[in-house]
């Protein structure tokens, strides 16, 4: 229902300011162009898709993720002091944050539930610490490759699309970083 | 350096299935035949969203947009051609990678601007998507701080994504 109502404010945008300044002719123009311009980045996109979903489904399988956690591990006690006494949550709250990193979403969103589940049973619906640090770590992606990005970058003819790792990795690292204290430090004034 | 790490990846995915006696092939194989169903799903998204976006771009909404909240961008940093890209990407990820293609495609690739956009893209999440279907399925009514830090979090990104843009490149 949301994007009804983006779609909609799009359109009902561009029409007002295309009739203040006098852009009728190219804002009709602009129809048939942008939906071509949609056909052609998908299908410009889709050797990536595949092939990153094809290795996602490997990285699984092969087990990276439980290698992963390990190393992990410390951080999130630190994170989520409540994983040292309780070993399934331990299990889902790493799962999650393991496939969120290499990217693999649609392993990373269940475990994540099933943590938020978890977390929230007797809080009578009302968000722990612990489970509000959880869902920000979730907004704030940290992703080792972002295969989606690159294939856009690549499609567009860029010669290095994965020239943007670094700047990407220190950015999400900062933005979860800081978002995991921001939410530390509301934690303990923010009244129950 | 970077070059490195994608073949690399390849690579060590490949041998670890094999070290597991999983058929890697084939998994590769049945991975990417649902990234292709996967692109399916994408393309409708996407004609709909560059439909809407060209629209604004060529109307002049978008700029307008931008020259009306530069002076709040240019003061944190960021630069206000990116304006509605920040302020689709909470809401909509598939908004979100449509306008990123559009201005990577007006600005270039390697422009500072198209490099900004793939790193905003590349570092951020759909936050209130997320939020939703977390606390939908944990069953929370109150969600406390979540929002502020998660949007404090996403500011911090594209604050972030400008910043390293600028400086590393």
């Amino acid at each position: 229902m949301v994007m009804s109502w983006i779609w909609t404010g799009m359109v009902a945008l561009s029409i007002i300011a295309a009739a203040f300044s006098g852009n009728m002719s190219a804002l009709s123009a602009a129809v048939p162009k942008g939906a071509q311009a949609g056909v052609t980045l998908a299908v410009s996109m889709a050797g990536s898709i595949c092939l990153w979903t094809g290795v996602g489904k490997l990285m699984e399988k092969a087990g990276l993720t439980g290698k992963l956690s390990k190393l992990l591990r410390p951080l999130l006690g630190r994170i989520f002091p409540s994983i040292k006494t309780d070993s399934v949550l331990e299990n889902h709250l790493s799962a999650n944050v393991c496939a969120n990193f290499l990217g693999l979403g649609n392993a990373a969103t269940p475990m994540g539930i099933q943590a938020a589940q978890r977390m929230a049973m007797g809080c009578n619906g009302i968000a722990s610490n612990e489970l509000c640090k959880l869902i920000v770590l979730n907004t704030a992606s940290i992703q080792l490759i972002p295969a989606n990005v690159a294939a856009v970058r690549s499609s567009l003819g860029c010669n290095t699309p994965f020239d943007i790792l670094p700047a990407v990795w220190i950015t999400s690292l900062c933005s979860a970083g800081l978002g995991v204290v921001m939410a530390w430090g509301l934690g303990r004034l923010w009244k129950k | 350096m970077t070059d490195y790490i994608v073949p690399i990846l390849l690579l060590a995915a490949s041998a670890f299935a094999l070290r597991k006696q999983e058929n890697s092939y084939d998994l590769l194989l049945s991975g990417a035949a649902d990234g292709l169903k996967l692109l399916v799903t994408l393309v409708p998204t996407l004609v709909m969203l560059l439909t809407a976006v060209t629209m604004l771009r060529e109307s002049g909404a978008m700029e307008a947009i931008s020259t009306f909240l530069s002076p709040a961008f240019r003061f944190v940093g960021i630069p206000p051609e990116t304006a509605m890209l920040v302020l689709i990407r909470p809401i909509s990820g598939s908004a979100a990678l449509a306008i990123g293609a559009d201005l990577m495609a007006q600005y270039g690739v390697d422009s500072v601007i198209g490099r900004t956009t793939a790193v905003m893209l590349g570092s951020t999440e759909t936050t209130f998507y997320t939020i939703s279907v977390y606390f939908g399925a944990a069953g929370i009514k109150k969600t406390r701080y979540t929002l502020p830090a998660a949007l404090f979090a996403d500011f911090v990104g594209f604050f972030m994504a400008s910043l390293t843009v600028r400086l590393l490149m």
